[in-house]
């Protein structure tokens, strides 16, 4: 794609906003196809979302889950890479968090669990993410297809775990024993008494998510590893002309995407479910793609992006309950639509805007 | 003991089929120089047209049709992204699984209020299982008889389908004019492209083959070895295809053995749930799902022979501006 | 302005082949063609000459239907004719061999000479037919190749007579040869001109497209020069001489020899001993190759491209790894096969690098200019405050290149990608060169460089060797060569085949370079 035909507000804001529109269009259609008004779908989704403090309370504690996803992503392309293993890296997460707060829940409060949990869920993350990442930088095998098997390679494992080795002595749930309070991460609801989240789960986490927006755009804009990240990412050879070592930028960028996909399950094992149980990633790993893709890789765009996908959860979730022919699975649809707009098909307006700009411009100098 | 062999080959036959035609389906698109890993969602979507249009008209033919149709129309946006739109071919093969996750459960939802699932096949509305001439007869003759009325005989057409095209995409692709330019094209596009063919169309031609075989592969779920859809029956079928297809290094015979062994490991897993292995103990049944991953994996490692994809594969053709 | 020699004139007897009249091509802002006329005569070899860039590629291109022309006629054989496709030009019996080969690499000849024009949907009877066919134009046209022979096992001049046959067997009676000796040893290209000559007595016609005056010399009937879009002149090549051309090329007299001093080397600054290096293919590259370069003087690598030069500068850079060699800098003694040094090691001790492809290694072409400006000295402390990199510092540094380089425009926030192919070299350059490095490597530095820039190039290079640099200077460009270094090394087939003065015999260095009569064979 030639750069510079197009203004940059165009480039980083106009076309995102019409590849989202198209997604949502589409979407729309689909509500019309199952025989609802979108309209009014619309209307219970932003009033789902944010029409009350409980469902802002949702919408923020699904959104902090899509930022450690979307994060994860980005920090990968940045790099080059396509960590499509988010999931699996999410999953696997939950056993350092499980591990630190079984360990300790008993003995001591959450502020001191929580740095051990944080570490832990980076610490596994980053250790399901390694392999693919060895792989990849010294084999040249294709991370996304690692990273796929590694996500399924992960759910068995973790099915294995839970129901053989974690399992609750004489439950038949696979799931571990609830944590106490030592295990749990403070609810935002009850940290700030001006706020009223009901019974919305959204806890400490989102904290720590804000914290890792801040540290990522550091890394990568701000740093040396992250001046290296992009080098390689963007022209390898020039890396490696540089000094740039390309198997250790390979494997420390998939270890900080793991790290930062494990984390997610801090929000949900510590901070929400107080337990570690089976396929508690539901997805959010791969709508980390759809949200880094949508922020550009940025994190304030994979905050706003995180922020519409928690929308698009919770209001989705009063959806169903308000028109029960709108199932949850609207979601998964939008989410599909999202990443086939803004990412498969994101150039699909340029030409038409380049030439638009061309016949804009060519108007303007003969008028001049 | 043999019996017992004999089952346990039987249902890898029935579990390896839909694998096979998926990942023969792969192997036309990733050939040409498109990495599908819609493969998943093509079948799922496949899987409910069948499903549904089976339910609706009764007759397995129609549904298969309508399963093809379904698989194609992905197919093709998965076309219009990657090949019209050079876009991204990794993320668009995730937004159809999504999308086809998603809309069979919403769509199932709305038209059958099962929730998700489609309705019973009513009669005729499923493959029915064919008896190979003479299996009766053979059955007792010790052997030959059992392999042939047991294990090649009492499968559904599309059983025999599948295994029918692995010979036919090979002659396709090493002895016609079409596998020709399909395999350059996923080898060096430009060539092709200075050869007077169309880059655009050969690729498309190959997307569609993909999602017909696809089509194929999801409608043997639905209406061939179920009787019906069931929301997310692919279960990650999609992806052992693919893998499949890495560790058959993209050429089809390879790609049957494949199946075959990730079906057989399926059926074995089936067979020992639950029980002793003398010497070994229980092995968990998670182990042989996780097995066709690990063997890919340790494949792409490069410890047992080496993967190499086609050339040009992911990389969207732009003519060059010198 | 040369008003253009209307070339009908030329050759009137001689039936016209092509003809092209009042061609445009605009890419965005760039007129990559403007108002091209020609006129190919039927059985000759028409050369087209012009620098890089100067719109040669692109019109083949339009004439092979890759691009399409926003204006003007294409008339073949007196016909009007358009050109849709590759395919509307095969069918009009046009070939063209490009610069970068169209073969696939995992084929056979034989199935990459059918593709495209197997006949029959069947691939069995095709192959058969077409293997007699080859055959028979392997014999017609001295073209011998082995018909099952896989592409990648070849080298590339028998690649290059693959893509003619190619050619040929799709019946074509026009072919157009894009910078066709670029990747061929001297001995290849002169069996090139060979074949060439065959095919023009056998009455076909040939388009030759080079920016190399000793080929147009050697093997056209007919020049047409273009410049800057433009088509400037033709003439018949046996009216013309190479001055000529080369004064029609640039638009005026060329300054071949660069304003300097002798030079008044010092001490040895790099010293290379027994260096081979073996490419990732387990080909050797570099074979046994020593040379030294002392203080305040530039030595010169020339050779046709492909024979070493490349590579032994990636392995003096810590690119690539050697299997065995030793390298001396700035006194310091190391054994590249056993603790080779990485790129980065290399600039820690003074060795500053200027690669041959920009596009390719010297820039990441997504980032700011400013950010360019610290590739391969990122890890320097100045342009650190602990942790976290020195974005004011560093846009200091890049401001301050920008001025004394002249890079246009002086932008360091604009994105490098969207400076002209001069200025992006002298990003490069002004980055090496103002680190005040001991030894300097130089490769190609002015490749797709207009006019003004390379005589700024030159003259800094020159600077830079007066000030006590020591400087290794690869370059395919002989004249360059000649006129910048101090001694010249000829590489051919991975040796270095001999040590020249720069005001050695043209076709003495050109004999080396052709690994005739080389000291060490």
């Amino acid at each position: 794609m030639s750069a510079g035909q197009l203004p940059r507000w165009v480039d980083y804001g106009l076309i995102p906003v019409l590849n989202l529109v198209a997604a949502f269009l589409v979407s729309g259609l689909v509500v019309i196809l199952i025989g609802e008004s979108p309209i009014e779908a619309v209307q219970i989704l932003l009033w789902g979302s944010l029409g009350f403090g409980e469902g802002i309370g949702f919408t923020l504690f699904y959104a902090t889950n899509f930022i450690f996803t979307g994060l994860a992503v980005a920090v990968a392309f940045h790099a080059g890479l396509f960590n499509i293993g988010g999931e699996g890296q999410a999953y696997i997460g939950g056993l350092g968090v499980a591990w630190a707060c079984l360990l300790l829940d008993h003995y001591v409060p959450w502020w001191v669990t929580m740095p051990l949990a944080v570490a832990g869920a980076a610490l596994m993350g980053a250790a399901w993410a390694f392999i693919p990442a060895w792989l990849q930088a010294t084999r040249g095998s294709h991370v996304v297809i690692t990273t796929i098997m590694f996500n399924f390679i992960a759910a068995s494992l973790m099915v294995y775990l839970l129901v053989n080795v974690m399992s609750e002595p004489g439950s038949m749930q696979p799931e571990t024993r609830t944590f106490e309070d030592g295990g749990r991460l403070p609810f935002l609801n009850d940290m700030m008494p001006w706020v009223d989240f009901g019974t919305a789960p959204v806890n400490f986490s989102l904290i720590l998510a804000i914290l890792a927006c801040i540290a990522v755009w550091l890394i990568i804009w701000r740093t040396r590893l992250g001046y290296e990240i992009r080098s390689f990412g963007a022209n390898a050879s020039a890396a490696v002309y540089a000094g740039i070592d390309p198997v250790r930028t390979i494997i420390i960028t998939m270890l900080i995407s793991g790290a930062l996909a494990g984390m997610m399950a801090i929000n949900e094992i510590m901070g929400s479910q107080h337990r570690l149980l089976i396929e508690f990633v539901t997805g959010y790993g791969f709508v980390g793609i759809a949200v880094a893709l949508m922020g550009r890789a940025h994190p304030v765009g994979i905050v706003l992006a995180a922020i519409l996908f928690g929308m698009l959860y919770q209001g989705g979730a009063e959806l169903s309950f308000e028109i029960p022919a709108i199932t949850r699975d609207m979601i998964v649809v939008i989410q599909g639509l999202v990443i086939l707009f803004a990412g498969a098909l994101e150039h699909m307006f340029r030409p038409f805007l380049i030439q638009a700009f061309a016949v804009g411009r060519g108007a303007a100098a003969q008028a001049g | 003991m043999f019996d017992t062999f004999i089952l346990i080959l039987d249902s890898t036959v029935r579990l390896s089929t839909p694998l096979l035609l998926a990942c023969l389906a792969g192997l036309y698109s990733e050939r040409a120089g498109v990495v599908d890993i819609g493969l998943e969602g093509k079948m799922l979507g496949a899987a409910f047209g069948a499903g549904a249009v089976g339910y609706l008209t009764g007759n397995a033919w129609a549904g298969l049709l309508a399963g093809i149709a379904v698989s194609i129309g992905l197919a093709l946006i998965h076309g219009f992204a990657s090949i019209t739109n050079r876009g991204n071919q990794i993320v668009s093969g995730v937004a159809i699984n999504f999308l086809a996750a998603g809309l069979t459960a919403l769509l199932g939802q709305t038209w059958f209020r099962q929730g998700g699932r489609t309705p019973p096949l009513p009669e005729g509305g499923r493959f029915e299982n064919i008896e190979l001439p003479f299996a009766e007869a053979m059955r007792d003759v010790p052997l030959i008889g059992q392999i042939y009325s047991e294990l090649l005989s009492g499968h559904n057409i599309l059983v025999y389908i599948a295994f029918a095209a692995v010979p036919i995409t090979w002659w396709v692709l090493f002895r016609t004019r079409f596998g020709l330019r399909l395999r350059a094209v996923g080898e060096n596009p430009a060539a092709v492209d200075t050869a007077g063919i169309s880059v655009i169309w050969l690729r498309y031609r190959a997307v569609i083959v993909c999602g017909m075989l696809c089509g194929v592969a999801g409608s043997y779920l639905s209406i061939a070895q179920s009787s019906g859809f069931i929301t997310n029956m692919t279960a990650g079928k999609g992806f052992i295809a693919l893998a499949a297809l890495i560790f058959a290094k993209w050429q089809p015979l390879n790609a049957m053995l494949a199946c075959l062994l990730f079906g057989f490991l399926d059926a074995v897993a089936i067979r020992l749930q639950g029980q002793e292995l003398p010497g070994i103990g229980e092995v968990p049944v998670q182990f042989f799902q996780a097995l066709p991953y690990i063997l890919t994996v340790i494949l792409l490692a490069g410890f047992i022979g080496k993967a190499i994809p086609p050339k040009a594969a992911g990389v969207p053709y732009t003519k060059e501006r010198t | 302005m040369n008003k253009p020699i209307p070339n009908s004139q030329l050759d009137a007897a001689a039936p016209v082949a092509i003809e092209l009249r009042n061609i445009n091509k605009r890419f965005g802002p760039v007129h990559a063609n403007k108002d091209i006329d020609l006129v190919v005569r039927k059985g000759s070899i028409h050369g087209i000459i012009g620098e890089n860039g100067a719109g040669k590629s692109t019109l083949m291109s339009i004439l092979y239907g890759f691009y399409h022309a926003d204006e003007g006629d294409i008339l073949i054989d007196g016909q009007k004719v358009s050109i849709a496709d590759s395919k509307a030009a095969i069918s009009l019996g046009i070939g063209m061999v490009h610069q970068h080969f169209m073969l696939v690499d995992n084929f056979s000849v034989l199935e990459n000479v059918v593709l495209g024009a197997e006949e029959s949907a069947r691939l069995a009877g095709g192959l058969d037919r077409a293997r007699t066919e080859l055959k028979r134009l392997e014999d017609e046209y001295e073209l011998r190749v082995d018909p099952d022979a896989l592409i990648q096992d070849l080298p590339v001049g028998l690649q290059q007579r693959v893509e003619i046959l190619k050619a040929l067997f799709r019946g074509a009676d026009v072919l157009i040869l894009d910078e066709p000796t670029g990747v061929l040893t001297p001995a290849e290209a002169d069996h090139l001109f060979k074949i060439l000559n065959v095919l023009k007595e056998e009455g076909k016609t040939v388009l030759l497209i080079t920016h190399k005056l000793r080929e147009i010399m050697a093997v056209t009937d007919t020049v047409s020069v273009m410049r800057r879009g433009e088509m400037v002149a033709t003439k018949h090549t046996a009216d013309t001489n190479m001055s000529e051309l080369a004064e029609l090329m640039v638009g005026r007299n060329v300054l071949l020899n660069v304003d300097k001093q002798p030079a008044r080397p010092r001490e040895k600054v790099l010293v290379v001993e027994g260096l081979n290096v073996t490419d990732s293919r387990g080909v050797r590259v570099v074979k046994d190759v020593s040379f030294d370069v002392k203080a305040g003087e530039i030595v010169g690598i020339a050779g046709v491209s492909g024979n070493g030069q490349t590579e032994l500068m990636e392995t003096i850079a810590g690119i690539r790894r050697a299997t065995s060699g030793t390298l001396q800098i700035d006194g310091e003694r190391i054994d590249l096969a056993k603790a080779a040094p990485s790129p980065a090691e290399m600039r820690d001790k003074n060795l500053a690098h200027v690669p041959e492809d920009r596009h390719r290694m010297g820039l990441v072409t997504s980032f700011a200019e400013y950010e360019n400006a610290i590739l391969g000295y990122h890890n320097a402390p100045e342009y650190s405050k602990g942790w976290l990199l020195d974005i004011a510092a560093i846009k200091q540094t890049a401001q301050a290149e920008i001025e004394k380089y002249d890079i246009r425009p002086p932008d360091p926030l604009l994105k490098t990608a969207n400076f002209s192919g001069g200025n992006q070299q002298k990003i490069v350059l002004a980055r090496e060169m103002e680190r005040d490095p001991t030894v300097l490597l130089v490769g190609q530095p002015t490749r797709g460089v207009d006019i003004g820039a390379i005589e700024f190039i030159h003259k800094r290079l020159i600077e830079m060797r007066d000030a006590g640099k020591g400087i290794l200077l690869v370059s395919v460009e002989l004249d360059e060569i000649r006129s910048l270094a101090d001694r010249i090394l000829v590489m051919f087939d991975g040796n270095v085949v001999g040590e020249r003065s720069p005001d050695a015999d043209e076709s003495e260095l050109g004999l080396l370079m052709a690994g005739v009569d080389g000291d060490v064979t």
